[in-house]
């Protein structure tokens, strides 16, 4: 009887010893090889289009990536990222895609700020807002944008006071396009199959 | 490593297609020049890469031959005076890439008295460095005439080990088009002359002049000229075979040698360059004459125009030109291609000009491009497999590129693609396959400039970033040093006085300054 009932001690301290064990290297490794933090929001960072322009309430790409990381904000506040951005961050972060959340904005083509240089006073107030450092000037002399450096994210027009910026179109490369253009059967082909050679 | 044996022995490349020539028809009469145009239009970019920069302006009288801009760099090429008079405008102009699209030309109005600008020979070529003769070439403005446009200063000299051998490209391997073996029979003496030039700028031995096994009169004219320009025999000929597109260079040089130009590499890397015939004999121009590249054989051809002919046409001069020249279109044409039937781009206008990469202007009519039935879905039959020189698969390549997942087609190596149209014209579902492979290299393509813009933006805002908490920092140090100065009582009072006094002593100087 008692070699029984000490079997059965001896089975539920292995058991305990088993669970404790377990358990300990569950929570060391928990804690040593937790997810870096840093390197998901470096990943959700490059899924942001780097526009910079606060239209997900977060002043910047960098923040609203570390907003997403930490749960704090949703994955379709970005309006320059489209569609296509929220899906990618859906992809990555193993989630449903959803469709963007208008109240942040609408998805534009790509834009560049431009200055009329007639009309500016030199207050350097653009050059302030500017979130990268794209456009050059000094006071009371006229300021200009870098085309190739301007991200469209439209944080120039409010501080302007006399209204001298300008959002035009951004040049894009021709992309061909797939129905546009037909190019059709060369005249060569005849009803007849033309011969062929096959290597 | 040992030198690539090349044309020692003929070998195959895979796929390709055996098509009908229609070659002879525009080689009947012989070479002739359109009309001098009312005005030349001139693109700024006939190249692939940036231009240089532009040397004149409204207003300016030009010579024949005299520079228009000029280039920094061995990618930049230059565009010269076809003819002497003034230049009108430079302003956007209908151009045939990007197809219906415009770019900057310079509008040049003939003068008629075609007045020389100073040429610039290379007295002695024989005993040049090579290093001048590149500088010479890109001086003239020479850029691949074979179609590609790539600037020939940059395949002549770069990064990469000794080229032994230089491949002449007469083996314009599609249908219609005849401007190669015009030259080839007219100016022979040229082009042997152009790849002894250009295999000394090279460093080269050898140079092999490939021509295809169809073209008889031209191994005649070549062989004569190998006899009188080529004493110490470094010119070969081979004849290879018909095989459509044997012209490619990667598939030329896979003929010739039966090596393959890696992918991601360039025929440098196997000790090779390949240039188009029409660039040798404009190589020999520019450094024999001195005379830059002004001018171009021109094919025009096909069953839409009454005299199909080559033409020898200054650049710049309007397509409606050299229409009128080959004796004017049918009524019922219905579309107008720069090249070839197999590769060439559709031109949105007849006033588009002739850039130094047009080898051919082609005229079809109606039904000459009807598409007997509509597009029909992939079937998984393999034909464009078997056909395609590249070895790729054009079927999934049109799969992934229909289903957007361009990262996918990229990952099937789409880029390597040369875009010959085997796989389009096999098709039995008349798929328009090479259209999906530009536009799915276009829409990669911008997503590379997309991405790049995108991390040049990334670091732009985190300078800036680093910069403000910088300076915020700083203030906030001074701040502090202030305070604590304050606060630590005698200290600041003392100074403060210290301050009174020079002030003070300084206006009892001031004073006495001013009463002496």
């Amino acid at each position: 009887m008692s070699a029984t009932l000490s079997a059965i001690l001896v089975a539920i301290g292995v058991m305990l010893a088993l669970l404790l064990g377990i358990g300990l290297v569950l929570l060391f490794s928990a804690r040593k090889w937790k997810p870096d933090e840093g390197s998901v929001v470096e990943q959700i960072n490059r899924i942001l289009p780097q526009t910079q322009c606060g239209q997900c309430d977060y002043p910047g790409c960098r923040p609203y990536a570390e907003a997403i990381a930490n749960g704090e904000a949703d994955i379709n506040q970005c309006p320059p990222g489209g569609e296509a951005g929220v899906k990618a961050l859906a992809d990555l972060l193993g989630r449903e895609s959803k469709p963007l959340d208008a109240s942040h904005g609408e998805t534009k083509p790509p834009i560049v700020a431009v200055i009329d240089e007639d009309r500016c006073i030199g207050c350097k107030l653009c050059i302030q807002a500017c979130p990268v450092d794209a456009i050059i000037g000094a006071p009371k002399m006229m300021h200009t944008v870098i085309a190739d450096e301007c991200t469209g994210c439209e944080l120039c027009l409010p501080p302007c006071p006399v209204d001298c910026i300008d959002l035009v179109p951004r040049r894009r490369p021709f992309i061909w396009p797939v129905h546009a253009i037909e190019v059709e059967s060369p005249p060569g082909r005849e009803p007849e199959h033309p011969e062929r050679e096959h290597a | 490593m040992r030198d690539l044996e090349v044309g020692e022995h003929l070998y195959r490349f895979p796929g390709g297609l055996k098509l009908r020539h229609h070659k002879q028809i525009a080689c009947r009469d012989p070479l002739a020049r359109p009309d001098l145009p009312e005005a030349l239009y001139l693109p700024l970019q006939q190249h692939q890469g940036p231009f240089g920069e532009v040397l004149v302006q409204p207003g300016d009288r030009v010579l024949k031959g005299q520079p228009l801009s000029r280039a920094r760099n061995d990618r930049e090429v230059p565009v010269h005076a076809p003819t002497s008079g003034t230049i009108r405008e430079i302003k956007p102009w209908p151009v045939s890439w990007p197809p219906a699209g415009e770019a900057e030309c310079l509008i040049l109005e003939p003068d008629g008295n075609e007045t020389w600008f100073e040429t610039n020979a290379l007295e002695n070529w024989h005993d040049a460095e090579p290093a001048d003769l590149v500088e010479h070439i890109r001086a003239a403005g020479l850029a691949g005439l074979g179609g590609a446009m790539f600037p020939t200063a940059a395949k002549l000299r770069g990064d990469w080990a000794q080229v032994h051998t230089l491949i002449l490209n007469g083996s314009e391997c599609e249908p219609y088009i005849s401007c190669d073996e015009m030259l080839m029979r007219e100016r022979p003496g040229a082009i042997i002359q152009g790849g002894l030039i250009l295999a000394r700028a090279l460093g080269a031995g050898k140079v092999v002049i490939a021509i295809e096994d169809q073209m008889g009169a031209v191994d005649k004219s070549l062989s004569r000229a190998l006899a009188e320009h080529d004493p110490d025999d470094i010119c070969r000929i081979v004849e290879v075979t018909t095989v459509y597109p044997e012209g490619g260079e990667k598939q030329l040089i896979q003929v010739l040698t039966g090596a393959e130009v890696p992918h991601d590499g360039l025929p440098q890397d196997l000790g090779l360059v390949c240039l188009n015939v029409g660039t040798a004999a404009a190589a020999r121009d520019a450094v024999i004459e001195g005379k830059p590249l002004i001018e171009r054989i021109v094919t025009v051809s096909g069953p839409g125009i009454a005299h199909p002919r080559n033409l020898l046409t200054l650049l710049g001069t309007p397509v409606s030109n050299l229409l009128a020249a080959a004796g004017g279109v049918d009524d019922d044409i219905e579309r107008l291609v720069l090249g070839g039937p197999m590769s060439g781009l559709p031109l949105a206008s007849d006033r588009i000009p002739i850039t130094k990469g047009s080898n051919c202007i082609l005229v079809l009519r109606r039904q000459d491009t009807r598409r007997e039935q509509p597009v029909m879905p992939c079937i998984n039959c393999g034909e464009c497999v078997r056909v395609c020189p590249a070895s790729l698969l054009p079927q999934e390549l049109y799969k992934y590129l229909k289903a957007e997942s361009h990262e996918e087609a990229d990952s099937l190596d789409l880029f390597d693609c040369i875009e010959c149209g085997c796989c389009a014209h096999v098709c039995p579902s008349h798929i328009p396959l090479v259209d999906w492979y530009r536009h799915g290299k276009g829409v990669l393509r911008e997503r590379g400039i997309e991405d790049a813009r995108a991390q040049k933006a990334r670091q732009r805002f985190e300078a800036r970033e680093k910069r403000i908490t910088e300076e915020k920092e700083e203030r906030r140090r001074k701040r502090e040093q202030r305070e604590r100065k304050l606060k630590s009582g005698g200290d600041a009072r003392s100074e403060v006085q210290a301050a009174i006094e020079r002030a003070q002593s300084r206006s009892t100087e001031s004073d006495k300054d001013a009463d002496q």
